[in-house]
């Protein structure tokens, strides 16, 4: 690899868009280059002050009003349950998820907001203390078999790095006081974790996608094991990331 | 057309779109006025934008809203204004200073000096941003504001992944020597 190609590919690096292959190859330029070395510091020093927050600008509530009265309104003037779920489920803005968590949170029973709780908990913990991984692979094969012995449940493991979604790896982790297995894979610079326990019988429930602290979290059950998918990527893309793992399985 | 009543008929499939679609409003609403760099013309791209995604709902097959609707939104701005110098380079000045302001209550550790000192820095970035030609503009909105995936803007500009990277990278050496230059600019003398 030359300067001129890196000095490209340093970018994909930053932005986390590189597979293992190229990464190692932008990386081991750079580790030999100086030049490269000194932008790759450069750049990743400057996005600091690209901060997204403050480049944003906020719709003002004029247009969205207009942009309502334009779309025909609802059969119901009051919202129904479903389409409160439903814009909770999209990720919502803040009001909305505001307005609606109430119903949500009366809706669910207390043991699934719990577990909710302490998926969202473990997922955080995994990126604070730095233990994101007990075993290190971008290779579901290597990943799979590690959680045997571990735990009394098989985790569906699956290498989804040509989807977009990369594997790193897998941890064993705590859930209700009950081991879990944790995938965890990389989209861009976030991370999913995805924990898998096993379920009390085969029933197969489809996903439900809930948000806790600015976090989504997908839920489903499959073949007796229980799936939480949690990430702070939006919703869209975490259901595409449920969708393609469920796919993947499938197969 | 925008601001004509439109013939809707099917209310479920409305319910559905704005679910979809409004959570996006703050991000296609970022990308209009970034591209137009007006407040009156990012309101009327993304009103055209909303009611042609509804229009086209039907046509829409699932997968990622948000790169669809920015897509439809970069059209309807080049549309809107084809032809028009307002869209390529208008200067205009912006009230961020007042809408930005926080208020005295707010609990931080931030000094005034740190505060008005982090201000001017959005600002500054937001103009000069607003200063790249609209192509690198574009690329840096979609990713670094809006946090789209190189795939995703490959889709919204209708150009390989290749030259999403290239422009991407363009892009941030030209922000960032705009940046020093500001920088010697200010420096006290």
């Amino acid at each position: 690899m030359n300067c001129d190609e890196a000095s490209v590919l340093l970018h994909a690096l930053i932005d986390g868009e590189l597979d293992a292959g190229h990464a190692r190859e932008v990386e081991a330029h750079i580790a030999a280059c100086p030049n490269c070395a000194a932008q790759l510091r450069e750049f990743t020093e400057f996005r600091k002050k690209l901060t997204p927050a403050s480049l944003r600008y906020a719709a003002p509530t004029s247009l969205r009003s207009t942009i309502e009265g334009k779309l025909p309104a609802p059969r119901a003037t009051v919202a129904s349950r479903r389409s409160v779920i439903k814009g909770f489920a999209f990720g919502a803005t803040a009001s909305a998820i505001a307005a609606s968590g109430v119903l949500v949170m009366v809706m669910r029973t207390d043991n699934d907001h719990l577990i909710l709780g302490e998926v969202v908990s473990a997922h955080l913990r995994s990126l604070q203390a730095q233990h994101l991984t007990d075993v290190v692979s971008t290779d579901q094969h290597t990943v799979k078999p590690w959680f045997n012995g571990r735990l009394d449940v098989a985790p569906p493991v699956v290498d989804l790095t040509a989807q977009g979604f990369t594997l790193l790896g897998g941890r064993l982790d705590y859930v209700d006081a009950k081991p879990v297995a944790a995938i965890v894979y990389r989209r861009r610079v976030h991370i999913i974790n995805l924990f898998c326990a096993p379920a009390q019988n085969l029933a197969k429930r489809s996903a439900v996608m809930e948000t806790l602290n600015g976090f989504n979290v997908r839920r489903w059950s499959e073949n007796g094991i229980n799936l939480w998918a949690v990430s702070d990527i939006n919703a869209d893309e975490l259901t595409e990331f449920g969708e393609k793992f469920e796919a993947a399985l499938r197969q | 057309m925008a601001g004509g009543a439109v013939d809707w008929s099917n209310s479920d499939k409305a319910e559905r779109f704005k679910a979809l679609a409004l959570p996006h409003l703050d991000a296609v609403y970022t990308l209009a006025r970034y591209l137009t760099r007006s407040g009156s013309d990012a309101d009327d791209a993304v009103q055209e934008c909303y009611l042609r995604a509804f229009r086209h709902f039907d046509s829409f097959r699932g997968g990622s809203v948000k790169p669809w609707l920015m897509a439809i939104l970069r059209n309807a701005c080049h549309d809107v204004y084809a032809g028009n110098a307002r869209l390529v380079y208008t200067a205009e000045s912006e009230d961020i200073g007042t809408k930005q302001a926080n208020p005295i209550w707010r609990e931080d550790s931030e000094t005034p000096e740190q505060a008005m000192l982090r201000r001017q820095d959005s600002e500054t970035m937001r103009r000069l941003i607003g200063e790249l030609p609209a192509e690198f503009r574009e690329a840096i909105v979609l990713r670094e504001i809006n946090d789209l995936s190189y795939r995703d803007i490959a889709t919204v500009i209708e150009a390989p992944i290749g030259t999403v990277m290239s422009r991407l990278a363009r892009a941030r050496a030209m922000l960032r020597d705009a940046w020093i230059a500001e920088e010697g600019r200010s420096e006290p003398q």
